[in-house]
């Protein structure tokens, strides 16, 4: 629609459009491989943190146990001996939950994202627009296993030894093939995505901003400063379309004082008027509104005006 | 400058926009940000976890609002030039398509359906790769026999060194005894069984994600370790220990081969759907065949816990052949019925 022609280029390639079940057309822009990467780096972060922080906790708890364990043990006292096995059992556990289940955890929940694609600004989708479903998320994170944590403990079992031989090196082949392969399709999809049907797309968060059209000026074109009555005709409001009003939008949300002079400069050459100065916002204010009672009147008849061109 | 006002006044067309307090696409706003405001909190407050803060009249309030904000969308789309407002009803709209069409059962509510049928029905539609993995098994197992039987040798090749403590061709028939029986002692064995559950687990997890690679590699990974095992029977065959063998192996080998057995399976019908997609896309058939396999591989995973419990105490603590057997294959004969006989198609089913 008009606001992807406002988007820059550069983000272009990554919108696409999703078909609601109502049949809504919702833009939706795929992650960036930049962010992506961001988020998996924060989220093995967290993951370490965890574990480290685990296993120091449980380890204060085992040498205390420890100690009780060996008088125990002298004593032929069996209890104790079953504490600190419990200790390993549940060590053991909490590994694998942080490493299988993190994801899962998270993934599941009403953001469908990790705590580093929540920082990240992303979460995961159904590619068809559907619901996202269990199957999907477990599918994902069942590859993931393969395509990071497998690897990379090859090639830290593999870097130790001297001999960094054939394992090493097939193990390096085998990261960057999973790796790399969001570079080598449209919609950055990692091997986990495509298995399960998903896909990582940014998560919207905007405010309502303010109606523009209902200060005192905006609505009858009176300055307050000057007491002027802006009114601009139809040739005067003519040479202008949406792309304009809404650089004109966003000029007037920002309230930058140069950027409202700059373009009142602008618009009054265009139209003929000569520029003054200390109502700026006023006069933009009342030209917007104007240019946008004009076009939307025209929209409602299916006359649209793209930009000054069109 | 204060003149210039003037010059434009005569257009009535812009009169009759100017002359109430707002322009038509923002009354329409007005009239409605109540609502887009109320689903936006109800959203905000989903999104953070927070359901149980969320009054009955808001859950009940969140599809019909959702509906009200997404034609408010199509709406604003052909009459509003207002892009701040149009971005954030597209934003406000998403939110809550991903909340209202979002995984909705709790994790509870989902295990119910999972056991109550939706795993075995994922099983039993993997029946192709069931048998050709359950075949490649049992020639794996065939050829580990016959190589060591031709050559004793190939057992250091087939058994990985963690099992080659005792259990070495050439060992006596008291030595392997004393490998399957008498270590009652029970110290160690939850440990022994945590462990085996993770790194099983590991295992199937491989056999399952590699199935990505057109289904070749847990082809490859089901007849080595079932090479292995297949070289294991030989050595104890060879001095007449089988049958206790198998024993001490089936208490829990039943539910860990049927599960790595499914897991291959798994991987493999990723695999096939990738070579032959039939008439879908490849993409739509890949994630088809993915989600399903998943829901076995979820189902992988709770047999490996069993295993591991199974191999870390039920094998220490009956130490005799015959409870060996019964627990070993009570266990297959209960999976068996439960994937193949348990019928009962769920109802409130997710999946559409």
């Amino acid at each position: 629609m008009s606001a992807a022609r406002a988007m820059p280029t550069a983000k272009n390639d990554r919108r696409r459009v999703m078909i609601t079940p109502e049949g809504i057309a919702l833009p939706i822009v795929v992650g960036s491989r930049g962010s992506r990467f961001g988020a998996l780096l924060l989220d093995l972060l967290f993951i370490v943190v965890l574990m480290i922080s685990t296993t120091l906790l449980l380890a204060y708890l085992g040498s205390g146990v420890g100690d009780l364990r060996s008088e125990a043990l002298a004593k032929g006292d069996k209890a104790i001996a079953r504490a600190s096995e419990f200790l390993v059992v549940l060590w053991i556990a909490v590994m694998f939950l942080f490493r299988h289940a993190y994801f899962l955890f998270f993934e599941l929940g009403p953001r469908g994202a990790t705590p580093g694609k929540r920082l990240t600004g992303l979460r995961i989708a159904a590619r068809d627009g559907g619901r996202l479903t269990t199957e999907m998320v477990l599918a994902r994170n069942l590859l993931r296993d393969i395509e990071l944590f497998l690897p990379i403990a090859m090639i830290v079992t593999n870097s130790g030894a001297d001999n960094m031989g054939a394992a090493g090196l097939a193990a390096t082949v085998w990261f960057l093939v999973f790796g790399l392969f969001p570079f080598f399709n449209r919609d950055r999809l990692r091997a986990g995505d495509l298995v399960a049907g998903t896909w990582v797309v940014e998560a919207p968060r905007r405010k309502l901003e303010a109606v523009l059209s209902t200060t005192r000026t905006a609505a009858s074109g009176h300055s307050a400063a000057t007491g002027v009555h802006y009114r601009f005709g139809e040739a005067e409001l003519a040479i202008y379309g949406e792309f304009e009003l809404q650089t004109l939008e966003r000029v007037l949300r920002e309230d930058q004082p140069e950027a409202l002079v700059a373009v009142h400069t602008a618009i009054c050459r265009k139209i003929g008027w000569e520029p003054g100065a200390g109502d700026e916002r006023a006069f933009l204010e009342a030209y917007y509104t104007q240019l946008r009672a004009r076009l939307e009147s025209g929209m409602r008849l299916g006359q649209r005006k793209a930009d000054k061109h069109g | 400058m204060a003149f210039f006002g003037l010059l434009g006044g005569e257009a009535a067309a812009s009169d009759a926009a100017i002359e109430a307090a707002a322009l038509r696409s923002d009354r329409f706003r007005q009239e409605r940000e109540g609502d887009w405001k109320r689903l936006e909190a109800i959203v905000t407050r989903m999104e953070a976890g927070r359901w149980r803060r969320l009054s009955d009249a808001d859950v009940l309030a969140l599809p019909v609002l959702y509906r009200t904000v997404a034609s408010s969308l199509s709406v604003a789309r052909e009459t509003s030039l207002d892009a701040a407002t149009l971005a954030y009803l597209e934003a406000l709209v998403q939110r809550a398509w991903f909340l209202v069409y979002g995984p909705r059962t709790t994790l509870a509510g989902w295990l119910a359906r999972f056991l109550g049928g939706e795993w075995s029905r994922a099983v039993r539609a993997i029946w192709p790769e069931l048998l050709v993995a359950f075949t490649v098994m049992a020639v794996g197992t065939l050829v580990g026999w016959l190589l060591v039987s031709s050559d004793a040798d190939w057992y250091y090749a087939l058994v990985p060194g963690q099992f080659q403590d005792a259990r070495v061709p050439g060992a006596t028939r008291e030595v392997l005894r004393d490998t399957l029986f008498g270590s009652a002692q029970d110290d160690g064995l939850s440990m022994f069984a945590a462990y085996l559950f993770s790194h099983n687990a590991g295992v199937a997890i491989m056999c399952f994600a590699l199935g990505f690679a057109f289904g070749v590699p847990p082809l490859l990974l089901l007849v080595q370790n079932t090479a292995t095992l297949g070289a294991m029977v030989w050595l104890y065959h060879d001095k007449g220990l089988a049958t206790e063998f198998i024993g001490w192996l089936s208490i829990h080998g039943t539910t860990e081969l049927l599960a790595i057995l499914l897991a291959g399976a798994a991987g493999l019908h990723v695999g096939r759907s990738m070579a032959f997609p039939g008439t879908r896309g490849v993409m739509q058939a890949v994630a088809e065949a993915g989600q399903r396999a998943a829901v076995v591989m979820a189902g992988v995973v709770l047999m490996l816990v069993m295993a591991g419990m199974l191999e870390g105490f039920g094998r220490q603590l009956v130490d005799d052949t015959t409870g060996r057997y019964i627990i070993g294959y009570s266990m297959l004969a209960i999976w068996l019925a439960y994937f193949f006989a348990f019928r009962r198609t769920p109802s409130g089913s997710e999946a559409a």
